[in-house]
């Protein structure tokens, strides 16, 4: 507030700690500036205009946009993502905090179970990719031969429009476990006398879950939802991976990211790639600020 | 105020009655416990247990069915082919050269971006470091295009310095996990400094760097990591089969042999992880904290 009124008459320490913050934040202003700033607009401007990869940009208004909206592909893609982030990131949520808890339950060999959760979500998502993609082989896989053993005759998976993305949802709960070291911690944060007060009062394993644990993590579970919803909706490299950069079958796994991809470095069509990419923004950001909004009531901010 | 009485009138009735069947529960809550963690245990071996038991199958056991869980004879051959016939040492060589310099441009360059943001009060700080936080959420899908045009620009299509000179200006993520362990350092013995008439820099290099390595350590290991398992930039800058990253290279394997070459493939897939897991159990406790710290303050 203060530093409006005292703009044009810094002291000299405060001058020199102008000067010093800068040039220490140097390498992130300039950076800013480079790769996010100028990136940003230059894209927002390119969606608005026709421009093939080896020609010039040409003004044309609205038109990619009103076209993304005739574009089957691209609705198709919206869905797909979709219906991706809102089966991937409730179920990571989900799995994330009830094995976080499990673990926090004073269970034997604690670290021996952490590190087996947790080791899939730093492994490189090619080879990930690759393996599941075997495992998912519907006749030598060994996830029908598993289901196979309990006599459910297994689907087809990455082979089945209807199959491929579940396998993608299920696939992605391989990699819960950083999402499980986070929750975890943060359980360890909750205060004991909460709990012991609660269980002073009577408070049932599921009262003291409802009413002291989860308000207390809430702030981390709001952070994990945001952030897994930004990733949900940019998920590109197993499908890319395990569809050969199709997102067959039948269009069927086609990301938002794909076709994105697939119009700017296939089809060479830059504008076009811009408006998808705004359009994935967008979706983004109305995502993120739609939770705040509603997390307002249901977040618990008093716990530091 | 009533938890002491309703704990008195609580605690008898448990011991009478309902004792047994508590102790019963508390036996079933255990016991399904362990099952739970167990079968989810299993979910996450199941994959790695899959990919080495494949890496060591011949042709022929891996169309067998059912399945077959340990193949016999191993075939350990499989590794050597991954580098026979897919140039495996050369990819490593070239994950290196990325990951090497990122690692570096990395610490060196969030450390003090972190630094001006945590331990100097300078006007304009907050308003900027409003905008780092905010590029969090910026997804990269909106700007890499713009991006690619520049670096075509520059003739860098091709060359690692699209994946590298990025690493030297600075990513919000690192800026703020080192600001806030910044941050949790005591002011007295940079203030003391200060009086002595050292330079910000003189405190950064002299002090703060020197209590910071459990921190950098952090940057450095999840730099690597980004570094080693990236897709997508090598797949938009690289062409260059001889400049293959580790992730395309092992990618363009899955796209280029057919089914019968599985197991090779996979050879390499179990090689190109193998690192990660090593840096793993070296660095366990850097990474869980790492990863806790990361995510606690949202």
């Amino acid at each position: 507030m203060t530093t409006q009124i005292q703009r044009h008459t810094f002291s000299r320490s405060q001058r020199k700690a102008l000067l010093n913050g800068l040039l220490f934040t140097s390498p992130w202003i300039i950076g800013f500036l480079a790769f996010r700033v100028y990136p940003f607009f230059a894209s927002l401007y390119y969606s608005f205009t026709f421009y093939p990869i080896l020609g010039r940009p040409k003004w044309i208004g609205l038109d990619n946009y009103i076209n993304l909206f005739d574009d089957p592909r691209f609705l198709t893609s919206l869905y797909n993502t979709s219906y991706y982030a809102l089966g991937a990131v409730p179920l990571a949520t989900l799995v994330g905090i009830g094995l976080a808890m499990l673990l926090n339950s004073k269970v034997r060999g604690l670290s021996f179970f952490r590190t087996i959760y947790f080791l899939p979500s730093i492994t490189p998502v090619v080879a990930t990719a690759i393996v599941w993609l075997w495992m998912f082989d519907p006749i030598n896989g060994v996830v029908n031969y598993l289901l196979d053993l309990v006599g459910i005759q297994g689907p087809g998976w990455m082979g089945s429009p209807q199959w491929s993305k579940p396998a993608l949802i299920l696939m992605s709960l391989w990699g819960v476990g950083g999402a499980v070291v986070i929750y975890l911690a943060s359980l360890q944060d909750v205060p004991r006398e909460l709990l012991e007060a609660a269980e002073l009062d009577g408070a049932r394993w599921g009262q003291k879950v409802w009413f002291v644990i989860l308000p207390m993590i809430s702030p981390v579970i709001l952070f994990n939802v945001i952030t897994g919803i930004i990733g949900a909706f940019q998920y590109f490299t197993e499908a890319f991976i395990m569809t050969g950069g199709t997102g067959s079958p039948a269009d069927s796994t086609l990301m938002m990211s794909i076709y994105l991809y697939q119009s700017a470095f296939q089809y060479f069509k830059i504008g076009y790639a811009s408006a998808q990419a705004w359009m994935l923004f967008l979706i983004v950001i109305a995502f993120t600020m739609v939770l705040f909004r509603v997390s307002g009531r249901l977040v618990y901010y008093g716990g530091k | 105020m009533t938890a002491p009485l309703d704990l008195m009138a609580a605690e008898p009735r448990l011991q009478h009655a309902n004792a047994g069947a508590a102790r019963n529960w508390q036996l079933l809550g255990t016991v399904s416990k362990y099952l739970l963690l167990i079968f989810f245990g299993a979910f996450f071996v199941l994959p790695w247990f899959w990919m080495i038991s494949t890496s060591l199958k011949n042709a022929e056991e891996l169309a067998v069915y059912p399945i077959i869980w340990i193949p016999d004879p191993i075939r350990w051959d499989n590794y050597l082919e991954a580098f026979r016939r897919a140039e495996f040492a050369r990819f490593l060589g070239n994950t290196m050269l990325v990951a090497f310099p990122s690692v570096l441009g990395a610490v060196a360059s969030n450390a003090l971006v972190a630094y001006g943001f945590a331990r100097i009060r300078w006007p304009g700080r907050d308003l900027f470091f409003g905008m780092l936080l905010a590029t969090l959420i910026l997804p990269g899908f909106v700007t890499f295009i713009p991006l690619y045009l520049i670096f075509k620009e520059l003739n860098w299509i091709n060359t690692y310095l699209p994946l590298v000179v990025p690493t030297f200006f600075g990513n919000p993520f690192f800026v703020f996990l080192l600001r806030q362990f910044f941050m949790s350092l005591p002011e007295e013995l940079a203030d003391a400094a200060r009086v002595d008439g050292a330079s910000e820099l003189r405190i950064f290099s002299q002090i703060i760097l020197p209590l910071s390595r459990p921190a950098l350590a952090v940057v450095a290991l999840f730099q690597f990591i980004a570094s080693w398992n990236d897709y997508f930039g090598p797949l938009i800058y690289i062409n260059d089969k001889a400049l293959y990253t580790i992730s395309l290279g092992i990618a363009n394997m899955r796209a280029s042999y057919g089914f019968s070459n599985f197991a090779w493939i996979m050879a390499a897939t179990c090689m190109s992880v193998l690192p990660i897991i090593l840096l793993f159990f070296f660095a366990q406790r850097t990474f869980i904290e790492g990863i806790a710290l990361s995510g606690l303050k949202g």
